[in-house]
């Protein structure tokens, strides 16, 4: 499924005429991507896994001639099903054990505006590989790169950022929070850090 | 002979009443005269051509479920295979069971019933044609979402019964069971509509003198599976709704945790899904009795016991949903009450069988292809039947339930009772809905290749079953010896796609150059072989009269006729419920648009609400425009339905 | 089945006519013998009833509706109502003894064993009243012979079903709902059983063993598997244990002995004890494992362990070590 589209160059090939054929085409393609994006199950990745490291390009700046940039949205930021295997990891690597569902405890809020590391995915998944100062442990080895984007992606749905369509639902158990996909969006505001985490 | 039915004789306006059978034809011609075009295709509420796309378009669903099912035994031909993953697989059996049951079998059964039920029971159409019309384009809409969302990577994948909590918010992330939820919302209006529809047609607008113990068997089992229909159908459209709530509002009507309960699913899914095995077989019961009292050139024999064992399937029908359940661990004093109804359900079926054998022996049977679909019927879901009763016992249940002995059983019962009745049905009726016969040479070939891939693909299955093979596996380990088995079952389904290919090269040849048919090629009993093939807009030039329940047979000449309905304006004659005696006469309503803009915005409505609660802010108002144009008054049509009903009495002369 | 296949004891026996436990054996011997024989015979009477109808000789004087017959055809009609009505009703009974006699619990002696259904694996557990006794594993359930086990059915995800079909009918296990049965195995040998509920993507490839063994050797076994995991003993085992350890392992099984406690997959205290891997998919052999290992994905899509990205040294450590796990 979802094959015949699935080349954007070929379908840049396709001629059309006509600003209304152009539009029509352009939304259905786009809901076509969205909709095969949403929905695939990506089982098996290859290389099989590779351990997670921080390979992830932060910014676009290099010395040189320019090159293609890194997508570092992370493969499942528009993936129901990475999203909630990344819900499951979650209380599976026990984040919740410090995190709780999101409303903070041990560790930080994961559910509101403020971010001490950064939002964005690049930022959440070097917290998650590499570990942060004063107790949140580093995931690298034990982790691989699939799964920490797969978190990744359930973090940022913990407070809203991604689009209530891929966010998970309600889970069958007691219900400790209101649903990722109802969740608000949280704007993320960077704080700063905490005091405990100036000291040396 | 003249019989005035009406106590006065009411002042005729002179001109207003033709003198001749061929000035009512041709002012009849004039006054429901289908519209050209796609404007007039889009407008049409005539029960004939809405039906007839009903018919179409849930075969064109049959054959991508059927392809969906060749897929799948492409996958099963052998252990290990890679021809379908998991992932594709499991949306490939759920599309195939969501198709068969709630786009295929009820729909068809349903179209079947609008275009031959007003024929049969001589009105001109179904008393709401503008429903009737759209409830199609909701069917239609709905249909066309499900497949889009399928090559949008996004069909559901949790099966036809979608068991939470596999369906819930936590296992199947994403849209694919939303859209699965949504697509039985809209099968289940369509499904509702059609049931309303035919029953006040028959129950209100039979021809004067069939009275319901003159009823053909064939409206009988329609206004029985429509009464099914209208108690089955809201369950799974509520038990749906819960599901999307759970989903998308964070309900917890089955989440154990927070006091639901994921039987409450299944209790309410089977108490819709039973009876659905019902609603669709009743009508093949129909289809059946017509064909055998065709072919056997009498009545079928024990009309009442037929009548009976019908409305008894059709009560105890809803008595039986706790045996898809036999495994769920109930008590068991409830499971032995529902061995008790599942049995018993066996005794109408047995009677009927009983009936036909009987009729079939003191008749004088013709062989025609229709007359061989009805011979394969009986022996093939005699097979259904028994392993039907077998598992009414729990214990037995229990062994089999979930594995391929079941896939066996209900295959058996599913398409020897329902399909192959619809495929002597189409056999028995396409002169008359086409004007032109199906070739019979290439009807054998149809039936005999069904008969064996039938008995091929599904026979093998009840030993799969034995063997330890479960339900929904998209592969199996070549260890398990179950192999052989499943490479004949699979042959066995090229046989039948084969033969269903021989149907559809029939079907195009027979439309370009069948012999034509005459309004009465298979010298039928029942009024729809009283008018030319296909028949016009307005089924009767003159509504005929009934006196007994083979009206044709007993009448070699004329049939009496009601005289007295207007013929320049749209008007139908509505009479008595149990002796259809004349009652009023009721103004029709034209061709509209409306009701196919009211399903627009019935679509939009459903489909945005899957990704966003503005769906209901942006589909209300569309909704509520779209029915006041449908409502809205005309104040001549107003003056005018006063005046009819004011006015002259209907007669019925010879 | 071939003799090698049924010697190795993969994938293990799996037939509900071949029964080797009570229940089985009623169903096959009570219900289904009685009810074969019965629908054959019905069967081929109906057919020929059927055939006779459609192609007897008939007088050119019949006709079709003759008063006289129709009543002849009325009796017999009802006769054939009235004994179908009899047939059923005496099955009605049949089924309703075999089903006590089924549900009847056994006696006090019986084994306890809880059997939790997992997306796609089964956790089995033998309890005791110490819960340091207590021996959890997976995907193998061993009985004695001839002694009745109770199996306490849960599930923690979606809704599975539990099905020996040599022993016993089955049981769905319904998160939310606490299910038992009871089986009883009277030969030994290795019976192969499947989840029958649709569960998910790997619903295919969900199966477990019921080992059926002398009393002896079931204490014997019962006692190994209450034994935490040996230590190991040379560089290479040990290298192996600092693998896992070190890796994602730990963070879902468990290996008693260690400080790898996680209860998200499989215990493998006693892995290298076990016939099978992957839920009765693959035999439990150091190929099978080290493939299972490296990339699950590519033999269970859509399983919940992730692949694991480990040098051919580590692998080879790690197996060595697991296949010290007895």
């Amino acid at each position: 499924m979802c094959l015949p589209f699935r080349n954007r160059e070929n379908l840049r090939r396709i001629r059309i005429r006509g600003s209304a054929r152009r539009l029509a085409l352009a939304s259905s393609l786009l809901l076509v991507l969205s909709a095969c994006e949403r929905e695939k199950r990506q089982f098996e990745t290859w290389p099989p896994s590779a351990a997670a490291s921080t390979a992830v390009r932060e910014v676009e700046l290099q010395p040189g001639p320019p090159t293609r940039s890194v997508d570092v949205r992370g493969p499942y930021a528009n993936n129901a099903f990475g999203v909630s295997e990344g819900k499951r990891l979650y209380n599976q690597m026990n984040c919740s054990g410090c995190h709780f569902q999101g409303g903070g405890g041990i560790g930080p809020a994961l559910m509101d505006a403020e971010w001490i590391y950064g939002s964005a995915p690049e930022n959440i998944f070097e917290t998650i590989v590499e570990g942060r100062p004063n107790g949140m442990p580093a995931f690298g080895g034990k982790l691989g790169t699939d799964q920490v984007w797969q978190l990744v992606a359930y973090v940022r749905s913990m407070s809203g950022l991604l689009p209530k369509d891929i966010a998970p639902g309600r889970n069958d158990d007691m219900q400790v929070r209101s649903q990722e996909q109802a969740t608000e969006k949280a704007l993320p505001q960077q704080s700063t850090l905490p005091p405990s985490g100036e000291r040396p | 002979m003249s019989t005035t039915l009406s106590p006065a004789e009411a002042p005729v306006e002179p001109g207003r009443r033709p003198a001749s059978v061929s000035e009512v034809v041709m002012q009849l011609e004039e006054t429901w005269r289908a519209e050209p075009g796609l404007r007039g295709w889009l407008r049409s509420v005539d029960h004939k051509s809405i039906a007839t796309r009903y018919i179409v378009t849930a075969f064109v669903f049959f054959l991508l479920g059927g392809i969906e099912a060749a897929m799948m035994r492409a996958q099963l031909a052998r252990p290990e295979n890679t021809v379908l993953g998991p992932d594709a697989y499991n949306q490939f059996f759920t599309m195939h069971g969501t198709t068969m049951m709630f786009l295929f079998a009820v729909p068809i059964m349903e179209a079947v019933g609008l275009y031959l039920v007003p024929l049969m029971i001589g009105a001109r159409n179904v008393v709401f044609p503008k429903l009737n019309a759209y409830g199609y384009w909701v069917y239609l809409f709905g249909g066309v979402f499900l497949y889009v969302m399928f090559f949008l990577n996004t069909g559901p994948d949790t099966g036809w019964f979608s068991y939470v909590p596999l369906a819930g918010p936590e296992y199947s992330p994403g849209k694919r069971v939303d859209v699965w939820a949504q697509t039985i919302t809209f099968t289940e209006i369509a499904a509702l509509v059609a049931s309303v529809e035919l029953i006040v047609t028959i129950l209100k607008t039979r021809a004067p003198g069939m009275s319901l113990n003159r009823m053909p068997l064939f409206v009988w089992a329609m206004l029985v599976q429509s009464f099914m229909v209208l108690f089955a159908m809201p369950w799974v459209a509520t038990a749906s709704q819960f599901l999307a709530m759970d989903r998308l509002l964070g309900t917890h009507f089955f989440n154990p945790a927070e006091g639901g309960d994921p039987l409450l699913w299944q209790h309410l899914f089977w108490f819709f899904g039973h009876p659905e095995v019902y609603i669709i077989f009743v009508p093949a019961l129909g289809f059946v009795s017509s064909i055998v009292a065709t072919f056997t050139r009498r009545p079928v024999f024990g009309y009442p016991a037929m009548v009976l064992s019908m409305v008894g399937t059709g009560f105890l029908g809803f008595g039986l949903w706790v045996h898809h359940m036999f495994a769920t661990g109930l008590p068991q004093l409830g499971e032995s009450f529902f061995t008790g109804a599942s049995l018993m359900i066996a005794i109408p079926s047995g009677i009927q069988i009983f009936c036909w054998i009987a009729t079939i022996w003191a008749g004088r049977p013709r062989f025609t292809v229709p007359f061989l679909w009805v011979l394969g019927f009986v022996v093939l879901f005699i097979i259904g039947g028994f392993t039907g009763v077998m598992i009414a016992s729990v214990p037995f249940d229990q062994q089999v339930h979930d594995t391929y002995f079941i896939v066996a059983h209900f295959h058996y019962v599913l398409i020897g009772g329902a399909v192959f009745p619809l495929f002597g049905a189409f056999y028995f009726w396409f002169p008359k809905v086409t004007g032109r016969m199906l070739s019979e040479r290439l009807g054998r070939w149809n039936f005999w290749l069904f008969f064996v891939g039938m008995n091929l693909t599904f026979f093998p299955m009840h030993q799969l079953g034995f063997e330890g093979m479960p339900r929904r596996v998209y592969t199996y380990l070549a260890e398990t010896g179950w192999g052989d088995l499943n490479l004949l079952a699979s042959v066995g389904a090229a046989t039948i796609a084969t033969s269903v290919l021989l149907f559809l090269i029939n079907v195009a040849v027979s439309l370009r150059s069948g012999s034509l048919a005459g309004d009465d090629p298979w010298v039928g009993d029942t009024l729809e072989w009283a008018t030319s093939s296909p028949p016009r807009p307005y089924n009767f030039p003159l509504i005929p009269v009934v006196e007994g329940r083979s009206p044709l047979w007993g009448h070699p000449g004329e049939l009496p006729a009601v005289a007295g309905l207007r013929t320049d304006v749209r008007e139908v004659l509505v009479t008595s419920m149990l002796d259809a005696e004349p009652d009023s006469r009721h103004r029709h309503p034209p061709p509209t648009i409306w009701p196919f803009l009211t399903a627009v915005a019935t679509a939009v409505t459903f489909i945005t609400l899957i990704f966003t609660p503005w769906g209901l802010v942006i589909g209300a108002p569309l909704l509520f425009l779209a029915l006041l144009g449908w409502a809205w008054p005309h104040g001549r049509d107003h003056a005018e339905q006063r005046r009819i009903e004011a006015e002259a009495p209907v007669e019925v002369t010879a | 089945m071939t003799l090698l296949q049924q010697a190795a004891g993969f994938p293990g026996a799996h037939s509900v006519l071949d029964p080797t436990g009570p229940q089985a054996a009623l169903i096959k011997e009570r219900l289904w013998d009685p009810m074969y024989g019965t629908a054959a015979v019905t069967f081929a009477l109906v057919l020929a009833a059927l055939f006779w109808a459609a192609f007897r000789r008939r007088r050119s004087s019949e006709v079709p509706d003759d008063p006289a017959r129709e009543r002849g055809m009325r009796v017999t009609v009802g006769l054939a109502t009235g004994l179908t009505i009899v047939v059923l009703f005496v099955f009605l009974v049949i089924d309703a003894k075999v089903g006590r006699a089924i549900t009847a619990t056994p006696g006090h002696d019986a084994l306890q064993i809880r059997v939790t259904g997992h997306q796609w694996w089964w956790e089995v557990q033998y309890r005791d009243s110490l819960p340091q006794r207590w021996v959890t594993t997976a995907n193998e359930i061993h009985v004695p012979v001839g002694r009745p086990a109770v199996v306490e059915l849960r599930s923690t995800d979606v809704i599975h079903s539990f099905w020996p079909p040599n022993l016993t009918a089955k049981r769905d296990l319904i998160p939310g709902k606490e299910n038992s049965l009871w089986l009883q195995a009277d030969r030994a040998g290795v019976y192969r059983g499947q989840c029958a509920e649709y569960c998910g993507h790997q619903h295919a490839k969900m199966a477990f063993l019921v080992v059926a063994q002398p009393v002896d050797s079931f204490a014997d076994w019962l006692t190994r598997q209450r034994d935490t995991a040996s230590t190991p003993t040379d560089s290479l085992t040990r290298r192996g244990q600092e693998v896992f350890l070190g890796s994602a392992c730990p963070m879902c099984h468990a290996i008693a002995g260690t400080p790898a406690g996680s209860r998200v997959g499989p215990d493998l205290t006693h892995l290298a004890s076990r016939r099978t891997i992957a839920a009765g998919t693959l035999p439990n052999t150091r190929g099978n494992l080290g493939g299972w290992i490296v990339n699950p994905q590519s033999i269970k899509p859509g399983a919940k362990m992730p692949p694991n990205n480990l040098d051919p040294d580590d692998l080879q450590a790690l197996l060595a070590y697991l296949e010290t796990l007895r």
